[in-house]
C-alpha cells in the first residue's frame, strides 16, 4: 500500500510498546456486533496507480470536454483561461498541503495571501472589506440575506427576478428553516431589468433587496436607485456579481452604494471543474464586519514588531461563539481564494481591463452575428459578456440538439426554470476570451440549421 | 452607594434608584486581554439575569446578564473605543451600563463584596 | 609555480562570532515579502492578450472609470511572490502535522493529476446530462462506496464541506419531522465535547441546543441521555469516535433509546478515519453522518479549503435529501434529478444547499484514493492510524497528562492536559516550542471538556521514525514546560514570525491594505 509506510515489523513492534496483544485488541470499545472481520466484501481491493490512472481517464473520455468544441455556456459559471503559473503555485506543497492558519507562526504565506486577497475582493467590489472566501457565490448569498437579518432585525429579503435561480433555490431551502420571508420573482424575457418593481415592493418591514448585477439573463443596469430606496427604509441592498471579470469594464456595486456584495469568483483563476470547487465573494460596509460570516485575516505585529497576519474576530465564528455564531461555516475555499488572487495579481488593473473588454466585444460580435440568424431576437439591450437570445421555440430540444453536433451552445432557460412556458424561447449565451469568431460562426450556422429544419418540420 | 456581585461575576453599585453595572476583576483576569465590548442600548427593558451585553477576548465570547431588572438609562461609549478599559478598571472606568432598578429587593438576592471574595476563593 | 591571483583561498570553516542583522531583513533563504500592493503596479500586467477593438458599447453608461485599485506583477515576479509566500507556511509535505480532529494525511498527487484530466476540469455544470456522463459517474461510483463503507441507505454528495454537510443533516431530520407532524420536536442535544459546528448547525436550523454532560471516562453520559430524551427531542448529535479520541461504546444503545423516543441520530463523522473498512455507522443506528473528503478520503485541505462534506443517511431520511442528486438506470445512462422532476420522483427533497452538484473536483480526488486503496487498504488506514495514536499515547503517558489514558485504547487521536506543568505554563507554550522544533503544534484547548487539552493526531501515514521523533520532542518541550523553562514563554524563536499580537488585531482591525498617509501626515 503505497501510502501507508509502516512495515508488519514496525507493527509488531509498536504494539509491544503499547502493550496490546493485537490491532483488533486496539478496537475493543467497538461492539463485537458492529466488528468487520475483514475488508467489506463486494468491493474491489487496492489498485496501482497505473491501474487507477487507466479507470479514471477512462471516465473522463466519457466527458465532453469545454475547450474541445464551440462553447458558450455561463449562467453562474465561465470558462477563461488561466495561465500555467497559476495551477503551478497553487500546487506547491505549502500552500496545497497547509491547514486553516491557526498556528500562525507558520502560516504567514497563506495569511499573507487572505489579506490580499480580502484587499483585491473588496477593491474589485467597491466594498470597504471582504471575508477570506466563503464556498461559493450560492451559499455566499445566502448567508449575506442572514446578516441582513442579524442587522436590520427584520425577516423579509425581496430577491429580484434576475437572480440565478439555483441562488433563489438555496435562499428558499435555507429560509424554511430560518424563518425568513422571501419576496421572489421570475424574470420576464425582455431588455428591461426588475429594479423599478424591487424599488415599488420595499417597505417598512424588509430587511435587504438582492439583486443580481449583470443578472442572470445578462442585464446590467445602475444600482444606485435601488440603494436609495433601501436606505430610505433602512433596509439593506445585497448585489450578487457571478461574473466578477465584469468588474473590470462596469461600476461596482459598491460604487453604487450597495451594502453587502458577494460573488462567485470562479470566473478568475479557478476553472469550471463540472460546478465545484468555486470560491465565494464576500465584501460589505466596514460597520456591518463583526456582522459577517466566516474568516478575516487582520493585519498585526510579532513580538518583535515585525508586520504580520493573523485570523482575527473569531469569536464572531461557530468554534468560538457555538450555538450563537454567525454561521457554522469553518472550512472556506482557501486553495481556490490562492487561484484567484495568484489570476487576479498576474492580471493586475490593466490586465482585467483589457480581458474584460475583449469579453465584452466578443460577446458584442456575437450578439450581431445572432441576431442575423432567422427566427432570433437579441433581449438585451445592455449586457457584460453574456447575453440572452429568444429563438422563437422552446430553446432546450435546441441546445440537445446542437449539442449532438458538437456545439454547446449556451444554457436554456428551460433547464434553469423547468416549466415555466414564458421563459422557455430564451437561451442564454456566454463569449469569453476564450470564444474565437470561427466559434460563432459555427453557433450562428448550427442555430440556422437546427432553426430551419425546425420550421419546415 | 453599596455594591453587590453575582455568582457570574457582575457587580452592581447602587445609587438611589440607579445601578451602575460591570464585570468583576476575578472575571476580567479569567477572559485575558478585550477586545470587544457590547454595551445594551438606552431604554432597553431588562429582567434580572436576561443577556444584556457581551464581552470578547480573542478566543472566548461571554455574555453578561443582568443582575437586576429595569430599565437602561446609559450604556458605557467609551468601552466601544477602549475596551481594554475592562481590564485596567473593571470595577471603576470599565463598567457596561447603568439601570434603573425596577425592583430594588432583587438586590437582596446578591452577594456583597466579602461574600464575593470567599465565592471566588471557592473557585 | 604559478601564483593564485583570484584571492580566494580555501580553508576549514570558523565557528561564527554571531551575525550582524542584513541590509534586506532576510536570512538567507528565510525571504521576507512585501505585499503586491507594495511592489505591483495598475499598469503592469503577466498576461498577454489578443489583439482587437474593446468597445464599451453595451454597457448601458456603467462604464467602471474610477480606478480600482488592483496592482498586477510580471509573471516572474508573481512566480517569485507566490513562491516566497510558500515558503513560511507549515505543510504536511514538510512534516508531521498532527492537528487533533483534522486529519492531516499525506495528499497523494495522483489524486491532483485526476481531477486535472480536461473531462473532469472542463466541464461546465450546466451542460448537457448526455455530454457529462463520465462526471455523473464519479458521483455515482463515489456515492456507492461512500455508501457500501458506512452500510447507511442514501448519500447526499452536494455539501460543500463538513460544516454544511451537518446541515444537510439536521435539515433531513427537520423535514422529517416536519412530515411526520412532529415539527414541535425543538431540542438537539449535543455533547459538551463536540465541534463547534455542532451547536452553530442545530441553532440555525432552529433548534434549541441543549449538552449532554460526559463520564469521567470521557465518553457520553447514556444514562443523562436517556433521561432527557422525551416527546421534545428532535435529535442526538454525536461525534464517534468522539473528540477526546475515545470509540462511543453505548452508540448503538444511544441510537436505540432515542428511536424508541421519536429521535434521530447525527454522527459528526470527521473522525471516520479511525474506523473506515472496521467499523459501517450503519450497524450503529446512525440516520445520517457527514463524511469530510478533505480528512478521510485524503483531498488536500489547501490552507483552509475547499472541503467536501457528503452526508451518508439511514432509510428513514433518505427520502429528505437535497437536490440535485444522480440517478443510475438500468442502461448505465445516468440523469440527474434535478427541480423539475422532484416532485414526481423525489417530492420530500428538502430543497438546494448550492448552486450545481458539489465539489466535482473533490470527488474526483476521493475516488482516485478510494480505488488506490480498496476495500483492504482502506481498513488497513483505520488500523493504521489507531495503531499510531495508541504508539504516542503510550509513549508519553508518563511525562504528559493524559486524562483518558485509563479508559482503554485510543482511537485515531490522543489527548493529553497541561496538568503538571509549572506554574504560568500552559499548552500554548508547548506548542509553540514544538514550531521551533519543526513541527506543526497539536490541536490546543479542544475538547473543551479537558482543561489545557493538546489533541495528537498522527494519521496512517506517519512512519514509526517520524512518529519517534515527534514523540521526542514533544517529551522535550513537555519536561521543560514542567520545569518551567522561562524560553518557552517567547517560543517560537526559529519560525519566520514570533508570536503575534491577535489582541491588537481584534482591537483596531485592519482587513484589507491601505495606502500609507504621506510622510509628513503621518508624523504629525
Amino acid at each position: 500500500m503505497r501510502y501507508l509506510p509502516l512495515t508488519p515489523a514496525d507493527r509488531t513492534e509498536m504494539l509491544s510498546v503499547i502493550g496490546a496483544p493485537s490491532i483488533d485488541a486496539l478496537f475493543a470499545d467497538v461492539p463485537k456486533e458492529a466488528r468487520l472481520d475483514g475488508p467489506i466484501r463486494g468491493l474491489p481491493l487496492h489498485a496501482s496507480e497505473l491501474a487507477v490512472e487507466r479507470h479514471m481517464t477512462a471516465l473522463g473520455r466519457k466527458n465532453t470536454v469545454a475547450g474541445e468544441v464551440p462553447f458558450f455556456l455561463g449562467a453562474g459559471a465561465y470558462r477563461h483561461h488561466v495561465p500555467a503559473s497559476v495551477d503551478h503555485l497553487i500546487q506547491r506543497g505549502e500552500f496545497l498541503t497547509a491547514y486553516t492558519p491557526y498556528q500562525p507562526e507558520i502560516a504567514q504565506g497563506t495569511l499573507q495571501m487572505l489579506f490580499e486577497f480580502q484587499t483585491q475582493v473588496a477593491r474589485m467590489l467597491g466594498t470597504d472589506v471582504a471575508n477570506a472566501s466563503m464556498y461559493d457565490g450560492s451559499t455566499a448569498c445566502w448567508e449575506a440575506i442572514g446578516m441582513a437579518r442579524r442587522i436590520t432585525k427584520r425577516a423579509k429579503a425581496i430577491l429580484s427576478g434576475g437572480l440565478h435561480p439555483h441562488y433563489v433555490s438555496v435562499a428558499k431551502t435555507m429560509a424554511k428553516y430560518t424563518g425568513d420571508a422571501l419576496d421572489v420573482a421570475l424574470p420576464e424575457l425582455s431588455a428591461e431589468t426588475d429594479i423599478d418593481a424591487l424599488i415599488a415592493k420595499i417597505d417598512a418591514d424588509t430587511s435587504c433587496v438582492v439583486v443580481q448585477y449583470p443578472d442572470i439573463l445578462g442585464r446590467i443596469a445602475d444600482l444606485t436607485p435601488l440603494a436609495d430606496a433601501c436606505h430610505a427604509n433602512k433596509a439593506l441592498l445585497i448585489a450578487v456579481v457571478t461574473e466578477p471579470v465584469a468588474m473590470g469594464a462596469i461600476r461596482a456595486p459598491g460604487e453604487m452604494d450597495a451594502d453587502i456584495v458577494v460573488g462567485e469568483g470562479q470566473s478568475i483563476g479557478v476553472g469550471l471543474q463540472f460546478g465545484g470547487p468555486y470560491v465565494g465573494l464576500f465584501g460589505c460596509k466596514e460597520k456591518y464586519v463583526r456582522q459577517m460570516p466566516g474568516r478575516l485575516c487582520g493585519e498585526t505585529v510579532d513580538a518583535d514588531g515585525r508586520r504580520g497576519f493573523v485570523l482575527t474576530l473569531s469569536t464572531r465564528e461557530q468554534h468560538i461563539r457555538r450555538e450563537k455564531a454567525t454561521s457554522n461555516i469553518c472550512t472556506n475555499s482557501g486553495l481556490c481564494a490562492l487561484a484567484f488572487s495568484v489570476h487576479m495579481t498576474l492580471l493586475g488593473e490593466a490586465g482585467l481591463r483589457r480581458l474584460a473588454g475583449l469579453n465584452h466585444a466578443g460577446a458584442c460580435r456575437a450578439a450581431a452575428r445572432l441576431a442575423k440568424v432567422p427566427g432570433v431576437r437579441v433581449v438585451n439591450h445592455t449586457f457584460f459578456n453574456e447575453f440572452t437570445v429568444d429563438l422563437g421555440r422552446e430553446a432546450r430540444p435546441i441546445v440537445r440538439r446542437l449539442a449532438d453536433e458538437g456545439v454547446l451552445a449556451g444554457v436554456s432557460l428551460g433547464r434553469l426554470y423547468p416549466g415555466v412556458a414564458a421563459l422557455e424561447n430564451g437561451l442564454v449565451v456566454a463569449v469569453t476570451e476564450t470564444v474565437t469568431d470561427e466559434d460563432i460562426e459555427a453557433l450562428a450556422t448550427a442555430l440556422e440549421g437546427a432553426l430551419e429544419g425546425a420550421l419546415a418540420a | 452607594m453599596s455594591r453587590y456581585f453575582t455568582e457570574d461575576h457582575e457587580w452592581i453599585d447602587v445609587d438611589g434608584d440607579t445601578g451602575t453595572v460591570g464585570i468583576s476583576d476575578y472575571a476580567q483576569g479569567q477572559l485575558g486581554d478585550i477586545v470587544f465590548v457590547e454595551v445594551p442600548d438606552e431604554g432597553r427593558q431588562l429582567t434580572k439575569g436576561d443577556e444584556a451585553a457581551v464581552v470578547e477576548s480573542v478566543k472566548a465570547a461571554s455574555d453578561v446578564y443582568s443582575p437586576v431588572s429595569g430599565n437602561v438609562v446609559e450604556g458605557n461609549a467609551a468601552l466601544a473605543d477602549d475596551p481594554s478599559l475592562v481590564n485596567s478598571d473593571p470595577e471603576g472606568e470599565g463598567w457596561f451600563f447603568r439601570i434603573q432598578l425596577s425592583d430594588p429587593s432583587e438586590l437582596e438576592e446578591l452577594m456583597d463584596e466579602a461574600a464575593y471574595e470567599a465565592f471566588v476563593a471557592k473557585l | 609555480m604559478s601564483i593564485n591571483q583570484s584571492g580566494w583561498k580555501p580553508t576549514a570553516p570558523a565557528k561564527g562570532e554571531g551575525a550582524a542583522p542584513t541590509f534586506t531583513g532576510n536570512k538567507a533563504l528565510m525571504l521576507e515579502e512585501p505585499l503586491i500592493f507594495e511592489i505591483g503596479s495598475t499598469k503592469t500586467t503577466g498576461v498577454d492578450f489578443a489583439e482587437g477593438d474593446v468597445a464599451h458599447d453595451r454597457l448601458g453608461d456603467l462604464t467602471r472609470k474610477a480606478p480600482i485599485g488592483l496592482p498586477g506583477l510580471s509573471e516572474q515576479e508573481t512566480v517569485r511572490h507566490y513562491t516566497r509566500l510558500s515558503r513560511q507556511n507549515y505543510a504536511i509535505d514538510l512534516g508531521l502535522f498532527p492537528l487533533g480532529s483534522c486529519t492531516m494525511k499525506h495528499n497523494p498527487r495522483l489524486n491532483e493529476k485526476m481531477a486535472r484530466l480536461p473531462g473532469f476540469a472542463d466541464v461546465h455544470p450546466l451542460q448537457p446530462v448526455d455530454t457529462v456522463q463520465g462526471a455523473l459517474e464519479v458521483i455515482n461510483q463515489l456515492a456507492f462506496w461512500l455508501i457500501d463503507l458506512t452500510g447507511m441507505h442514501g448519500v447526499a454528495m452536494s455539501p460543500k464541506a463538513g460544516a454544511h454537510g451537518e446541515l444537510c443533516g439536521i435539515l433531513c431530520i427537520k423535514a422529517a419531522l416536519e412530515k411526520r407532524g412532529e415539527g414541535h420536536r425543538k431540542v438537539v442535544l449535543v455533547p459538551e465535547s463536540a465541534h463547534g459546528t455542532n451547536p452553530a448547525t442545530a441553532a440555525f436550523a432552529g433548534f434549541t441546543v441543549e449538552d449532554i454532560p460526559a463520564t469521567p471516562d470521557g465518553r457520553v453520559d447514556l444514562d443523562a441521555l436517556t433521561a432527557r430524551l422525551g416527546p421534545d427531542v428532535a435529535a442526538v448529535m454525536i461525534t464517534n469516535p468522539n473528540t477526546c479520541g475515545l470509540f462511543e461504546r453505548d452508540l448503538k444503545a444511544i441510537s436505540d433509546a432515542v428511536h424508541a423516543a421519536g429521535g434521530y441520530v447525527y454522527c459528526d463523522g470527521a473522525n471516520f478515519n479511525a474506523i473506515v473498512g472496521r467499523v459501517r455507522p450503519g450497524d450503529l443506528g446512525v440516520d445520517a453522518m457527514h463524511i469530510n473528503l478533505h480528512k478521510t478520503f485524503s483531498t488536500p485541505h489547501g490552507g483552509g479549503g475547499p472541503g467536501s462534506g457528503p452526508v451518508v443517511l439511514s432509510e428513514a431520511l433518505s427520502p429528505f435529501g437535497p437536490l440535485p442528486f444522480t440517478e443510475r438506470h438500468g442502461d448505465g445512462y445516468i440523469t440527474l434529478v434535478e427541480e423539475e422532476t422532484v416532485e414526481d420522483r423525489h417530492p420530500d427533497s428538502f430543497g438546494r444547499m448550492t448552486a450545481f452538484h458539489g465539489q466535482m473536483g473533490m470527488f474526483t480526488r476521493a475516488l482516485t484514493y478510494i480505488l488506490s486503496h480498496g476495500a483492504d487498504g482502506l481498513r488497513q488506514v483505520a488500523e493504521d492510524a489507531v495503531l499510531n495514536a495508541n504508539y504516542v499515547l503510550r509513549s508519553l503517558e508518563d511525562v504528559l497528562d493524559a486524562p483518558f489514558a485509563a479508559s482503554g485504547p485510543c482511537m485515531h487521536e490522543a489527548i493529553f492536559s497541561d496538568k503538571g506543568f509549572a506554574d504560568g505554563f500552559s499548552t500554548i507554550d508547548a506548542a509553540k516550542a514544538l514550531i521551533d522544533e519543526g513541527f506543526h503544534p497539536m490541536t490546543m484547548y479542544f475538547p473543551l471538556v479537558v482543561h489545557g487539552a493538546m489533541l495528537v493526531e498522527p494519521t496512517e501515514t506517519e512512519s514509526k521514525a517520524a512518529l519517534d521523533q515527534f514523540i521526542g520532542a514533544l517529551r522535550s518541550v513537555a519536561e521543560r514546560a514542567k520545569a518551567g523553562d522561562p524560553s518557552l514563554k517567547t517560543a517560537p524563536h526559529f519560525a519566520p514570525r514570533s508570536r503575534l499580537d491577535e489582541t491588537l488585531a481584534a482591537r483596531k482591525p485592519v482587513l484589507v491594505w491601505k495606502e500609507p498617509a504621506p510622510v509628513a501626515e503621518a508624523a504629525e
